[in-house]
């Protein structure tokens, strides 16, 4: 039964004494990796050596903050559902007099929760937002850790930091060039 | 009898007597190549260098190895080895006993000959070279006869090895 | 400089010759890995030192430190003997190549060998050809079948390889007349006239033994001995710690000494071409006196030899990069039916044109 029509058809041919010989095919192996040995060399030494991440890479979730600081996340749950993986748990508050100044809307996420393991980084929750709340970061990733509760990242975690050189509880602490651009636009605001 | 010579001889025969009474096959082999080694030993003594090479080359690298193959595909140890009856004991113990009976009494009056006392000891008689002009000089016949007979042994050998015309085994 | 008798200077060079292939073996478990990334587009350990050049010492530590176990039914004492023996037999075989021709201080003259025997290659065939009984020990005191099974595949390969490998020395003794590797050595280049490396007198030779030596050396693509894909680990399935790295190294003291009785009965050894002009240029124009122009010669046809080992070694692992294993029984075929009659035809050749008056 033929079922495809990309089949090599091979007929056994005996072997010619070029072929028997052996060398001639030995020799042709060695010039390759011979060549193989100058071709420029596919390692990354990693530590010192970092390759860049594409321009549209979704990393580590981030909560951003409006231009006067206050949260944006309402607590809508849209993200939530548009998760295909169920990373994402949030509890819905009201906002209290006096709190204008932390949270944008009447509603707001009391807590706000992202399964690390569970997620898959698809950004389907960032397209969700109404709010333009929820972003993945293109240059930060959610590192390794040692116990399986240290991935549900928390609000404390994902809440953008007002201050660009202060490390939250849970040890997130913006890279430089975040904190150069916290700084910048705190200045300006 | 210098004290290397001591040393050698005390080797050897514990070692060959090793080869007798070891319950283990493989260490029988293996007291048997200690055994040729230090005989090799005594041929470098006697300034016979090729023919302590050779032994070491021949025996211990080659025929040895065979055995130890052979030994080892064999699996020998105590449940396998067959129960020999009392009469196979005693005949084995009469026929040995005789042939030391036959080799003291052959070489017991023996004098070497050839050396005589008063000629000096010649430090060059087992070179390769001295060998070799032996070999291809008095005894060129059977030399001859003799690598022809390993000849016809290897060429068999590749003979039996060859593939005959459409056997194919895999 | 401190006076000492010409048979001080030899136990000298013998420790420096023991020396040296120990610390050439520990570089080749760093070249091997360094060369097999290169052949991999990769660029291998880079990390312990300055190019990853503490790799061996950090390879050694680990050995070291690594748990020694001894499999249940095993030989207890067979078992820590086959390394040993491996390792011997590998060491010992370097005695005898002349790694460089005589220096002369004052009245003191020595070589740069650890012994001149008449024997020279006898010796080292007959080293070698022991070589097999560590594998074959330590395999059968594992009390492991697969251990059992690379030990008996090292016997038959060695036993089957050793024999056109013997042959075509037999050739090159025929050129030279006589077993001394020195001599050997000196044939291949006299003063004031053409003399080729025996290379040009024996390619057919060579070859074979070359292949041979991949064989007896249990090397890629003829190590089937330790055939991970179908013995697990092969003879040392069951060795841990230093017995194993033993095991390996004694692997690469093996291809070092190979290489360098490739080198020495093949490419001329310690001679280099116009070593002899180069000599009485050093006299003439420079005013030298002539034992210290020999003096210098003899380092550099020493450092020419080591350039021919390494070449070769880096052959060696080339390969070994290169070729994927044989089957076994295309093994046993290649050694019986085909080199063996090639070597017996080589023979056949060489006496011809010894004959003739062309060589």
């Amino acid at each position: 039964m033929q079922l495809t029509n990309r089949a090599k058809k091979l007929e056994k041919k005996p072997m010619t004494l070029a072929e028997r010989a052996y060398l001639p095919a030995i020799f042709q192996g060695l010039s390759i990796t011979m060549r193989h040995f100058f071709m420029k060399k596919a390692t990354v030494r990693y530590p010192e050596e970092v390759r860049p991440f594409s321009n549209v890479f979704r990393g580590l979730h981030v909560l951003k903050r409006d231009e006067q600081g206050r949260e944006r996340c309402t607590a809508c749950g849209l993200c939530a559902v548009a998760c295909p993986a169920e990373a994402i748990t949030m509890v819905a508050g009201e906002r209290k007099k006096g709190e204008e100044g932390l949270y944008r809307e009447e509603k707001y996420a009391i807590s706000y929760e992202i399964n690390m393991l569970r997620c898959i980084f698809c950004g389907l929750c960032e397209e969700a937002c109404p709010k333009a709340a929820v972003y993945l970061q293109p240059d930060k990733m959610a590192p390794p850790r040692f116990e399986r509760d240290e991935f549900i990242y928390g609000k404390d975690r994902l809440v953008e930091p007002v201050s660009p050189d202060e490390r939250s509880i849970r040890g997130i602490q913006l890279t430089p060039e975040q904190a150069d651009t916290l700084r910048s636009k705190l200045q300006s605001a | 009898m210098s004290p290397l010579f001591l040393f050698l001889s005390f080797v050897a025969l514990l070692s060959a007597l090793g080869v007798v009474f070891a319950k283990n096959p493989v260490h029988s082999v293996l007291f048997l190549i200690l055994t040729f080694f230090s005989l090799s030993g005594h041929y470098l003594l006697l300034n016979a260098q090729f023919l302590a090479a050779v032994n070491i080359i021949v025996y211990a690298g080659a025929i040895m190895v065979l055995f130890l193959f052979v030994i080892m595909f064999l699996n020998l140890n105590v449940d396998t080895e067959p129960h020999k009856p009392a009469l196979a004991k005693v005949a084995a113990a009469v026929a040995g006993g005789s042939l030391l009976l036959i080799l003291v009494a052959a070489l017991k009056d023996v004098q070497p000959t050839g050396v005589a006392a008063g000629t000096a000891f010649n430090s060059q008689i087992g070179m390769v070279a001295q060998l070799g002009m032996k070999l291809y000089t008095d005894f060129l016949l059977p030399f001859e006869l003799a690598s022809v007979l390993f000849l016809v042994a290897m060429v068999g050998a590749v003979m039996l090895g060859k593939r005959e015309a459409g056997e194919r085994n895999f | 400089m401190i006076e000492l008798p010409a048979l001080g200077w030899q136990s000298i060079v013998i420790f420096v010759v023991f020396a040296l292939s120990l610390l050439i073996a520990t570089y080749c478990t760093y070249a091997e890995r360094v060369i097999a990334a290169f052949l991999q587009d990769r660029v291998g350990p880079d990390r312990a030192g300055p190019y990853g050049l503490l790799q061996p010492l950090a390879d050694a530590v680990k050995m070291f430190t690594k748990e020694e176990f001894f499999p249940g039914g095993a030989n207890k004492a067979l078992f820590v003997f086959g390394p040993c023996l491996a390792m011997i037999t590998a060491l010992m075989s370097s005695a005898v190549i002349p790694f460089g021709n005589n220096m002369s201080f004052g009245n003191n003259a020595f070589f740069l060998q650890g012994i001149e025997v008449n024997i020279g290659m006898l010796w080292v065939f007959g080293v070698v050809s022991l070589g097999v009984y560590g594998v074959m020990i330590g395999g059968w005191a594992s009390n492991n079948k697969f251990s059992l099974l690379g030990a008996i595949r090292a016997a038959s390969q060695n036993i089957s390889y050793e024999l056109a490998m013997g042959m075509a020395l037999i050739a090159v003794l025929m050129i030279s007349g006589t077993l001394s590797l020195r001599d050997i050595t000196l044939q291949q280049s006299v003063a004031g006239e053409w003399h080729f490396w025996n290379i040009v007198k024996q390619p057919l030779g060579f070859i074979i033994f070359l292949v041979c030596a991949f064989a007896e050396t249990n090397r890629t693509p003829f190590d089937l001995p330790e055939c991970e894909t179908e013995l697990v680990g092969g003879y040392h399935t069951e060795y841990s710690s230093m017995k194993l790295g033993l095991y390996l190294f004694s692997e690469y003291v093996n291809i070092f000494v190979v290489s360098a009785v490739m080198s020495v009965l093949y490419f001329g050894g310690f001679n280099f071409p116009f070593q002899y002009e180069l000599r009485d240029w050093f006299v003439s124009s420079q005013g030298w006196e002539l034992a210290s122009a020999q003096n210098l010669i003899t380092l550099l046809g020493t450092v020419g030899l080591f350039l021919k080992i390494f070449a070769f070694i880096f052959f060696f692992m080339w390969i070994r990069w290169t070729l994927p294993r044989f089957r076994y029984d295309q093994l046993m075929r290649l050694g019986w039916t085909i080199l063996i009659p090639l070597a017996v035809f080589n023979i056949l050749l060489t006496g011809g044109l010894i004959l003739f008056g062309v060589i």
